[in-house]
């Protein structure tokens, strides 16, 4: 049923990698200087492809919108990141890691993809030490591991709760190390507003200074996108303030297919809403699941505090559910566990929107064994929970310092309130094995391109794909294309093509400056992000997509009616940027309702409450939608579907299960 | 939209683009809820300025969880405001009092010029960083990690330096407008791990020429750097980068 071809290798799904990264095509070392390419984006994605791409010779120019590309929001990665290097001797191992993705994925990924993808995850852990990233040891000065959500192995390497930060300012500085060698030139406060495209191929971008306003073109023989995710288009999420989908939704105008959009990941354990100033939700890691239990009282409504709860009134409802996984079960069950019984009336605090985090046990549990190193078998209540908290604080220190800090109350006295927020978008633009997107010599790294979590992601793979992505997969794939470019000389920039581009671009920005309506760009974009959590949420039916289909198009027909853009086009102007996001934020909304009716299925993050087992869990229909959903923009805004038809040669395909 | 019962004075500095000339301007808010985070206060205000037809004050910030570095704005004369530990967009209402009147600049510093309003450039750190901040090596050629252990106490040390957000704070409050805190914490981060050894004394005088060619001040010992870093950077680490740097003159050619 497939009418897009993936450009998998054949052969073994063990040795396809190994063969085919052998047998890419190479450019000469003379010719690489010669060649150009735009990354655009400088998170773990980004940075890491514009190190490695600038080191084997090529002229790289690499775009970020933030101030400097340490700001990426990769930065903000807590929890750890997953490799297969079975330190812990828990019998893990390159299959598992695939495996576990697959499974955890909910058979939604490309097998060929993902077993890539765990071949090389061992690799980025030698190559971050190797740049001198500090990840936690053991005492005896070995790497240490913890456990994370949907796995029974513990392959997850972190550095406190900052690992994200800690890769980031590795692939930073190896991207640095370019720049200060000329052979990257790096464009700070940049942001590209338009793929330029010449007899098909991509060949650049046009991108706005955003200090000065001013319209750029740039020549690029190919370029590659790692921009990130779309969570923003929920207004509230974990996302940076400034994560949009603009350069890949450029991209998806002129051609490229966007995959899966429906695919959202919502996670477990944020700190839940207090109220409408809400700008955005704060993640805390998935990590505290391997010490935090989850609980609810046992009665509704119950107005108690925590404390005065006692034992057996509470209700451990993943150990009760899920007692093989208990508190550590993929992302999308707990998140929708949680709705369960919140839904049901059994939710806490203030809203009743809440669940508790509780890490009363296992503090206890390690105060006694810190007791028992110190020759005391016999500790009080007391002297275990003193011991224990300072355990607690060496592994998730900042964690509880950042809740405190946001609510107000102390989580080493009263258990944490979570609640599910939107945190991670699995899908993106469509790209094959390559990571080439539809449109010859665009590619698509990262979050920004749908290619390896299915339709929910593990927790520590996101920081994996992103590295994996670019230091080891498109420095090798890219050159499959490049070694056919070799003859094309840098294309001057007042091409047509170039000119034709710019003026779109302009035409968007002159357009939004003079609507000069009543309402502010955030007024917006906080009713489409009702909309999509109400309606495309964590739980979807076939009449609220239509509904808010319907309520997407309307807003989308008022808001180039009445938004309002105070300033000029020629100077920093925050408001004109946002208003740019959202309007492509509106947009692709509408897709992710066209995509979630169209999945008449419920799968990892995409959950319709038509499809579901007596027990309350997703139900697959792998009979009738084991494919990616590529869409295709049309003319206005309409998209078409096309089909990638998901083989499973290696992998028994089965209904999930973690009881 | 707001829920709480604050009353609030700001003066705040505005200032169009680089050429112009800034100023602080007055503004009154009111019921401004204790629970929300500093920047969403100024969320509410650029609202009510855009809704009444003005430009809204710009200001950097991108993550809101106290990690990206990208916020920076100078509370009171402190900054990131009066609570110790925390990025402006971490700093919380609850932390003022109804009738505050609350004074807000942007960072001060030459090498930090003003970009427009409370946005500056801080893209002297990136150049400093690009000078050495780095291990020299490419993709490809690690070994094994575990080939290389590291004690646990100078891996935690390492990533104690490593926990610099590059925000400026430290900068932004010396009187010298020193980056000293900032600078020695990289080269902190890669002295103290063996990863780090082969480029340690080229490193430390290559990003020091930097830091002093980009205009920042020198250091004069106050500390108020470490007292006002949003991620407690010792003041330790200026001490490492000093006898880093004093070594390196004795340190023959070939080593370094």
């Amino acid at each position: 049923m497939s009418d897009i071809n993936s450009n998998i290798p054949e052969g073994e799904l063990t040795s396809k990698w190994t063969k085919y990264k052998s047998s890419v095509p190479l450019v000469n070392p003379s010719n690489k200087r010669t060649i150009e390419v735009i990354i655009v984006g400088s998170g773990l994605a980004g940075a890491s492809a514009a190190a490695t791409l600038a080191e084997m010779g090529y002229k790289v120019k690499c775009f970020c919108f933030q101030d400097s590309p340490r700001r990426a929001h990769s930065i903000a990665a807590q929890g750890g990141i997953n490799a297969a290097k079975n330190y812990q001797n828990d019998g893990d191992s390159v299959y598992r890691l695939f495996y576990d993705t697959i499974k955890g994925g909910d058979y939604r990924a490309r097998e060929a993809n993902v077993h890539r993808l765990a071949e090389v995850s061992a690799n980025i852990i030698d190559q971050c030490v190797a740049q001198g990233v500090p990840l936690a040891r053991e005492y005896g000065g070995l790497l240490d591991n913890r456990s994370f959500g949907g796995t029974q192995v513990q392959r997850t390497f972190y550095a406190a709760g900052q690992t994200g930060q800690q890769l980031l300012l590795g692939a930073y500085s190896a991207l640095e190390r370019q720049i200060g060698m000329g052979k990257v030139e790096m464009y700070t406060r940049h942001e590209m507003l338009e793929v330029v495209k010449i007899d098909g191929k991509a060949r650049g971008i046009i991108a706005r200074n955003l200090i000065t306003g001013e319209i750029e073109r740039h020549f690029g023989h190919a370029v590659v996108l790692g921009t990130g995710g779309y969570g923003n288009v929920f207004y509230l999420s974990t996302n940076a303030m400034g994560s949009n989908v603009t350069a890949a939704w450029k991209a998806h105008k002129q051609g490229a297919y966007f995959a899966n959009p429906c695919y959202t990941q919502i996670h477990p354990t944020c700190i839940p809403v207090s109220g409408d100033h809400q700008s955005k939700l704060t993640l805390m890691s998935e990590s505290l699941r391997n010490d935090g239990r989850i609980w609810v009282p046992k009665k509704k409504d119950d107005n108690r505090k925590a404390s005065e709860i006692p034992e057996d009134e509470r209700d451990y409802y993943l150990e009760r559910r899920y007692p093989a996984f208990g508190n550590l079960v993929p992302r999308d069950v707990a998140s929708r566990a949680a709705k369960e019984r919140c839904d049901a009336g059994y939710g806490v605090g203030a809203s009743k929107l809440a669940v508790y985090l509780d890490f009363k046990a296992n503090t206890e549990r390690y105060g006694r064994i810190e007791a028992a190193k110190a020759g005391n078998h016999n500790p009080d209540k007391e002297t275990c929970m003193r011991l224990g908290t300072a355990v607690i604080k060496e592994k998730y220190g900042n964690l509880f310092d950042m809740y405190a800090q946001i609510t107000g109350e102390d989580p080493y006295e009263t258990p944490m309130r979570i609640y599910p927020a939107v945190h991670y978008t699995m899908g993106g633009l469509w790209v094959d094995y390559n990571l080439m997107t539809s449109v010859p010599g665009l590619y698509c790294t990262g979050e920004a391109n749908f290619s390896d979590h299915g339709a929910n992601r593990l927790g520590a793979s996101a920081l994996m794909q992103g590295l994996a992505d670019g230091y080891f997969v498109l420095p090798y794939t890219i050159g499959a294309y490049l070694s056919k470019e070799i003859s094309v000389k840098a294309i001057p920039t007042d091409h047509p093509a170039f000119v034709e581009a710019e003026a779109r671009a302009k035409g968007i920005l002159d357009t939004l400056i003079n609507i000069k309506g009543t309402k502010s760009v955030d007024h917006f974009h906080k009713r489409l992000g009702h909309i999509m959590w109400e309606k495309c949420g964590m739980a979807r039916n076939e009449k609220g997509l239509n509904e808010a289909i319907q309520e997407i198009r309307a807003l989308r027909a008022e808001f180039w009616k009445d938004v309002r853009v105070p300033g000029t086009a020629d100077e920093l102007n925050t408001e004109l940027e946002k208003a740019g996001r959202v309007a492509d934020f509106i947009e692709l909304g509408e897709l992710m309702c066209i995509d979630a009716l169209n999945r008449n299925e419920s799968c990892g993050g995409h959950f319709r409450e038509e499809y579901q087992t007596e027990e309350g869990e997703a139900l697959r229909d792998d009979v009738n939608y084991a494919y990616v959903a590529a869409w295709e923009f049309k003319e206005g805004v309409n998209f078409e579907l096309h089909k990638e038809e998901l083989k499973f040669e290696n992998i028994k395909v089965a209904q999930r299960s973690y009881k | 939209m707001s829920t709480g019962n604050m009353n609030l004075t700001l003066k705040v500095w505005r200032q169009k683009n680089n050429k112009t000339k800034g100023a602080l301007v007055d503004y009154k808010l009111a019921d401004i809820s204790p629970d929300m985070s500093f920047l969403e206060m100024f969320d509410v205000l650029n609202e009510q300025l855009i809704n009444k037809g003005d430009e809204p004050i710009v200001f950097d910030h991108d993550c809101r969880e106290g990690i990206c570095g990208m916020c920076s704005m100078f509370i009171n004369g402190r900054p990131h405001g009066p609570k110790d530990l925390v990025t402006t967009c971490q700093l919380h209402m609850r932390s003022f009092k109804d009738g505050d009147t609350i004074v807000v600049e942007p960072w001060r510093a030459a090498a930090f010029p003003v970009v427009k309003d409370l946005t500056v450039d801080r893209s002297a750190f990136d150049r400093v960083i690009a000078a050495g901040g780095f291990i020299s090596v490419n993709t490809g050629n690690a070994q094994d990690a575990n080939n290389l252990p590291i004690p646990k106490m100078q891996a935690d040390a390492a990533f104690e330096a490593a926990a610099c957000i590059g925000c400026g704070a430290c900068v932004a409050t010396c009187k010298n407008a020193s980056a000293m805190l900032f600078v020695s914490a990289k080269i902190s981060q890669l002295a103290l791990l063996p990863q780090g050894q082969p480029e340690r004394y080229r490193r430390v005088q290559s990003m020091v020429a930097q830091m002093d060619a980009e205009g920042f001040g020198n250091c004069t010992n106050t500390g108020a750097c470490e007292a006002e870093c949003p991620k407690g950077i010792s003041l330790e680490n200026i001490a490492r980068m000093n006898r880093d740097f004093a070594s390196a003159k004795f340190i023959s050619e070939e080593t370094i």
